[in-house]
């Protein structure tokens, strides 16, 4: 079992012929994903990778069934093309460009959720289902399968943790990159109940950072929800306030969003908090009693 | 990206916002001449710098003569202000603004920013004008009145009804409130700002709301839809190390120890800081070099942490992904024959092909570069090289 993907899962990829796009699209056929087509307006009617390009997603959900979108379109042009996924009854949209206004993330969002469209990102390495489907950016072969579901607004953080589970002779189930944005998609809230209700996920890593208060909800929600133990990193302990540490929403502001209320949000709603980045995968072992 | 009141000012004008008269000066004699255009018999003059706190550090005086315009003008100018916002390093000043005296009946707090939470625009408002809305916040939070606007629907008489009320403006006051926050709402979603702040908002003896200071923050990402925003960007206000970073797509930010920190990803590299304070040493930089590093951005970063003077060590972290780590390393070896980097480097290496890397770093034979197993090997030696001790 896993959450959101599998085997199974058909997807279609918007931006399927620019260098991103084509690039990892192979990524993600060689790791075994059902890439069934892609959408580039004005080149439909071509093939690429050896699969249908379409100029509008509704033709690309029309002629292949496709449920999910992997979104790979510059910034400008991102929020139209989540908009149109939207339109065309995608149910997940996972977006991996990085640098879309929040303005037009704003809209996308609300119209999405209007039309009953998860989202994952913007600005994130994507969604996993080890050794099954790859549906973004990420190394595959990091992700051994196993019984441990992670979820992550890093990248290369994300990888270094599952690395380190893997290191404890455990892996993962579905390892989900929410991204760092202001507004994303699907969050920890979202996120943690599909976990608790999925048979094989044993436990559940979280890692977060600096700004926002996403974690502080997630704190909450675990409270009163998860009976799994959830191991949590934040990142950005040593972080300066005000200052903007890479990613977009990555900022204490008015001196809100910092890692230490974060910390102990978590801490009291029962999760394994760890302080350095070092120790995640011994605490999920240890968790799980191995 | 953040501009300055000056030139929030400007915008506010432009969409009709109500401002106090004023214009921008370099120089004492431009202040005078200013000042006279503007008349009266009572100015204000104020240093513009991107930092709060200008008030109290003595960056905000008032003039009743010509004279004192420019004299005072050319005390600030040059001056190196320091506020609670600037650090202690402070601010230069290169300009003033010179605007009308006001008559201030009363002083109110008014702002917005995204509310991350309801993922839509707030509008906040506060009778404590004048005051750190930090502050208030965290000792009277029932004295800040938020109004979350869904921009489906966008600002409506109810918002502004909720705030003035709240605000416990009197019925004839209660228009004039409204359109100035109906037109604040429509700057900053035309704008695509993530901030703006208005404190004091004051209201003058003739019942006018009138923005008395001005502070906008724009989203960085949707620069390229204003061009005339992005023009107003002054390079002078911002570290010139960060701007040089930018160049090469890479995001710096300078910190106060003296472990220099090269990582991939935002997450990581706030990890690799976190480790080295946790390992009882202090990060001396944010470095994030991308998702996937090359030899050039890798050459860049040494440049970049080499530029701070108080750095012992760095801490290479890189986990290599699609971008295999045989390739980092060799991007290490051609970035120390392209950059003199004479202190101790601690390379950590892990991820697709992290054993030939290990290998290749081995080979390479180098006194300064010297091999980390993991993240907490490698942080430890960075901290011990750091105090002599490796």
């Amino acid at each position: 079992m896993s959450i959101l993907v599998n085997k199974d899962t058909k997807v279609i990829v918007q931006g399927f012929t620019g260098k991103e796009g084509t690039f990892h699209s192979e990524q993600c056929i060689e790791y075994g994903t059902q890439i069934v087509g892609g959408v580039t307006p004005g080149k439909g009617g071509q093939t690429h990778l050896d699969r249908p390009v379409f100029n509008t997603v509704k033709e690309a959900v029309d002629a292949t069934g496709a449920t999910v979108s992997m979104i790979f379109v510059p910034p400008a042009f991102t929020a139209d093309a989540v908009m149109e996924a939207a339109d065309a009854g995608i149910e997940l949209a996972v977006i991996i460009t990085e640098g879309a206004p929040v303005k037009d993330m704003m809209y996308a969002k609300m119209y999405a959720t209007k039309k009953g469209m998860k989202t994952i990102g913007p600005n994130c390495p994507g969604i996993i289902t080890a050794e099954e489907c790859k549906i973004g950016i990420m190394p595959g072969f990091i992700f051994k399968k196993g019984n441990v579901g992670l979820i992550s607004k890093s990248g290369t953080l994300t990888y270094e943790a599952s690395n380190q589970v893997v290191k404890e002779g455990l892996g993962i189930t579905t390892a989900v990159g929410i991204g760092g944005d202001p507004i994303i998609g699907l969050s920890y809230k979202q996120l943690l109940p599909l976990f608790e209700a999925d048979p094989e996920t044993e436990a559940i890593v979280m890692i977060g950072e600096i700004g926002g208060t996403l974690e502080i909800e997630a704190a909450e929600f675990i409270k009163e929800n998860i009976t799994k133990p959830v191991v949590a990193f934040i990142a950005g302990q040593t972080a300066p306030k005000g200052k903007r540490m890479g990613h977009a929403g990555a900022i204490i502001s008015g001196g809100q969003g910092t890692a230490q209320e974060k910390m102990e949000a978590l801490a009291a709603a029962g999760v394994h908090v760890v302080k350095s980045p070092a120790d995640i995968g011994k605490t999920v072992a240890k968790a799980l009693g191995k | 990206m953040n501009i300055h009141e000056y030139q929030a000012k400007e915008i506010f004008r432009a969409y009709g916002v109500p401002v106090p008269r004023g214009g921008v000066a370099f120089t004492g004699p431009e202040a005078r001449r200013v000042a006279e255009e503007l008349g009266g018999n009572l100015w204000v003059v104020k240093a513009q710098i991107h930092a709060g706190g200008r008030g109290k550090a003595g960056g905000v005086k008032l003039a009743r003569s010509l004279d004192e315009v420019e004299k005072l003008a050319e005390e600030m100018i040059g001056m190196t202000l320091v506020t609670h916002q600037t650090g202690p390093e402070g601010k230069k000043v290169e300009k003033v603004y010179i605007e009308e005296g006001a008559d201030i009946q009363k002083e109110y707090y008014l702002g917005m920013v995204l509310d991350r939470s309801t993922e839509m625009p707030v509008m906040m408002a506060s009778t404590e004008g004048g005051m750190e809305i930090e502050e208030v916040a965290a000792k009277t939070p029932e004295k800040i009145i938020k109004v979350a606007i869904d921009p489906t629907i966008g600002f409506q008489g109810f918002h502004g009804r909720k705030l003035a009320f709240g605000l416990g403006l009197s019925k004839e006051e209660i228009r004039p409130f409204i359109k100035f926050a109906e037109a604040l709402y429509k700057v900053y979603m035309d704008k695509d700002a993530n901030m703006i702040e208005i404190n004091p908002l004051i209201k003058t003896g003739s019942g006018e709301f009138l923005a008395l200071d001005a502070k906008m923050g724009f989203d960085d990402n949707a620069l390229y839809k204003h061009p005339d925003i992005a023009e107003m960007r002054d390079l002078s206000e911002e570290d010139p190390v960060e701007i040089e970073a930018a160049k090469y797509g890479l995001s710096y930010v300078n910190l106060e120890g003296n472990v220099g920190c090269m990582v991939n990803g935002a997450g990581l590299a706030m990890a690799t800081m976190d480790i080295i304070k946790h390992e009882g040493g202090e990060p001396a930089n944010f470095l994030d070099v991308g998702g996937g590093a090359n030899p050039d951005t890798v050459a860049k970063g040494f440049e970049l942490i080499l530029q701070d003077e108080n750095v012992k060590s760095i801490f290479v972290n890189i986990f290599g992904g699609i971008v295999r780590c045989d390739r980092i390393a060799n991007g290490i070896l051609q970035a120390t024959q392209q950059v003199e980097v004479n202190v101790p480097v601690i390379v950590r290496l892990d991820g697709t092909n992290a054993e030939e890397a290990a290998e290749i770093l081995k080979n390479a034979n180098i006194k300064n570069i010297i091999p980390a197993t993991d993240l907490a090997d490698g942080a430890k030696k960075a901290v011990a090289a750091a105090k002599g001790e490796l």
